[in-house]
């Protein structure tokens, strides 16, 4: 009871996300287990094992590289859902960056912690909603979602939100802006093996050198 | 019990996974409201932060739902329902089916002719999941020391936490950046106008996996077409921002990404047809 009464809001926020986090997880695990049961059906081992040699050790440096990068921005909460539901660099952190910055609160002050927790909340409800609206109206709605006419506006969501996005914090943050922006050019314009599917890949990167320029920056007092 | 991708006991268990998903939005969303309220925060804010990012959200929804749709082709309804829903992405899901089905000697799209049999179906499945876990349980193994370690780290050196802080969205905005110009490269690498790109894919034709090779051909100009959408919800946001200034319309605040980022979208369709 003693110990119920001292838990600070950010020790429920670890437990509570543990727990749900955990419990996801196991029941993502029993799906092809339940499928597998009813069905009668043993997965094929031998294509089990190259299917996951194949895919699974650079997914998984890359969670963990994700993990590492996104915690800090997206707070604990935040962090809890968002690797439960996905779509992070696309949607999930867009939205918590938006809403601390309508909010004018830091990401790590507890008001950030909790306006991006409400943020990721919120967007995973309305995304889980429209989602199972879309499928339970797939026949009905394929048409319109496959129409030849829509197709450029979704293939341009990405640059659509990262040039509202980007104008906002780079104006901010200029000085820090430039080296990153600079290099980032410079490797997807002239790096060929650089194209659309390596932009997950290259956010810890930008990430890691963008701390790094601004730390000498700082040291050196340009920031002030 | 006959297997078919679509079968309605497929649905019924993602239906309760999803469930359980939506059950934990809820639940943050409710614990942080109530600490909010708690703490003293303004409410009309935190109302105000609910309704622009539900606004926010529809667009990009609405996109991976299409996903759902183009994944469902190959693997049915059910399956990229759940992978869509909980962690996952067009790019990896399509990948880790894809490896999957050619470890088993096979190919999504020979499987995309409806032959899939319980067992593929269950292959896949372990295969999708099994490399995608890592963001679900690393969170809490690692997420207290961190959240710890920045505090201490705020402590220290608030000037630069929060050098750092902005530091690291810029360093991810910046990917983004450059990853809109990374066709741009077309417009002098394209022969004649025309820029090709070619793929090997396998697929079986009478029973035997062959490799074909598909040609695709894009314009020269067909690379700046996400730097101008780009520019458009850039200036977008920036005559926002004047409105908001000049004007006092500061409801704008809460709606100019949305708006912006659908202005955008809305311009790649008559940039498409000029430049693709």
């Amino acid at each position: 009871m003693k110990e119920k009464k001292t838990l600070s809001y950010m020790d429920s926020v670890h437990r509570d996300g543990t727990i749900w986090n955990m419990v996801v997880m196991t029941l993502l695990i029993m799906f092809p287990v339940v499928v597998g049961v009813i069905f009668q059906a043993v997965p094929d081992w031998a294509g089990v094992g190259k299917g996951l040699l194949a895919t699974a050790p650079m997914y998984w440096a890359v969670g963990v590289i994700e993990v590492i990068t996104f915690y800090p921005m997206l707070g604990a909460g935040g962090s809890y859902l968002s690797f439960v539901t996905g779509n992070i660099s696309n949607l999930k952190l867009p939205c918590a960056l938006n809403a601390l910055e309508s909010n004018e609160v830091k990401a790590q002050s507890e008001e950030g912690e909790i306006i991006s927790t409400i943020s990721i909340a919120t967007s995973s409800i309305v995304t889980t909603l429209i989602i199972i609206f879309g499928v339970a109206l797939i026949i009905p709605l394929t048409p319109l979602l496959e129409n030849p006419v829509l197709d450029p506006a979704f293939a341009q969501l990405l640059p659509a939100l990262f040039g509202a996005l980007g104008v906002v914090f780079i104006s901010k943050n200029w000085k820090i802006a430039i080296a990153p922006i600079v290099l980032m050019l410079i490797l997807f314009v002239f790096v060929p093996a650089l194209d659309s599917s390596m932009v997950g890949i290259m956010v810890p990167v930008g990430v890691v050198f963008t701390i790094v320029v601004s730390r000498l920056m700082y040291k050196k007092g340009m920031l002030g | 019990m006959e297997f078919s991708i679509n079968h309605p006991i497929l649905f019924v268990i993602v239906g309760v996974i999803i469930a359980v998903v939506l059950a934990q939005s809820v639940y943050f969303l409710v614990k942080s409201y109530r600490r909010a309220k708690a703490i003293g925060m303004d409410m009309s804010k935190v109302k105000k932060t609910i309704v622009s990012s539900s606004v926010f959200t529809v667009a990009p929804a609405v996109s991976i739902v299409i996903t759902v749709l183009a994944l469902s082709k190959s693997l049915g309804v059910a399956l990229p329902w759940l992978r869509l829903s909980v962690v996952g992405s067009l790019s990896y899901e399509t990948i880790a089916a894809e490896n999957a089905a050619s470890g088993m000697g096979t190919s999504l799209s020979e499987l995309a002719v409806g032959t899939m049999t319980a067992s593929q179906f269950v292959t896949i499945a372990v295969v999708m999941t099994v490399s995608i876990l890592v963001g679900i349980w690393l969170v809490p193994v690692i997420g207290k020391r961190m959240s710890n370690g920045l505090v201490s780290f705020e402590k220290r050196d608030k000037k630069w936490m929060d050098t750092l802080q902005s530091a690291m969205f810029i360093g991810m905005i910046s990917a983004f950046v450059g990853y809109v110009f990374c066709d741009v490269s077309r417009l002098w690498l394209a022969e004649d106008g025309v820029f090709t790109v070619t793929d090997t894919v396998k697929e079986y034709v009478g029973g035997e996996l062959v490799e074909k090779t598909v040609t695709t051909a894009y314009s020269a100009t067909s690379g700046l077409i996400p730097v101008f959408v780009m520019a458009v919800s850039a200036v977008g946001m920036v005559i926002c921002g004047i409105l908001m200034k000049k004007l006092n319309w500061k409801w704008l605040n809460d709606y100019a990404l949305p708006i912006c980022m659908i202005l955008g979208m809305a311009s790649a369709i008559p940039l498409t047809a000029w430049l693709g």
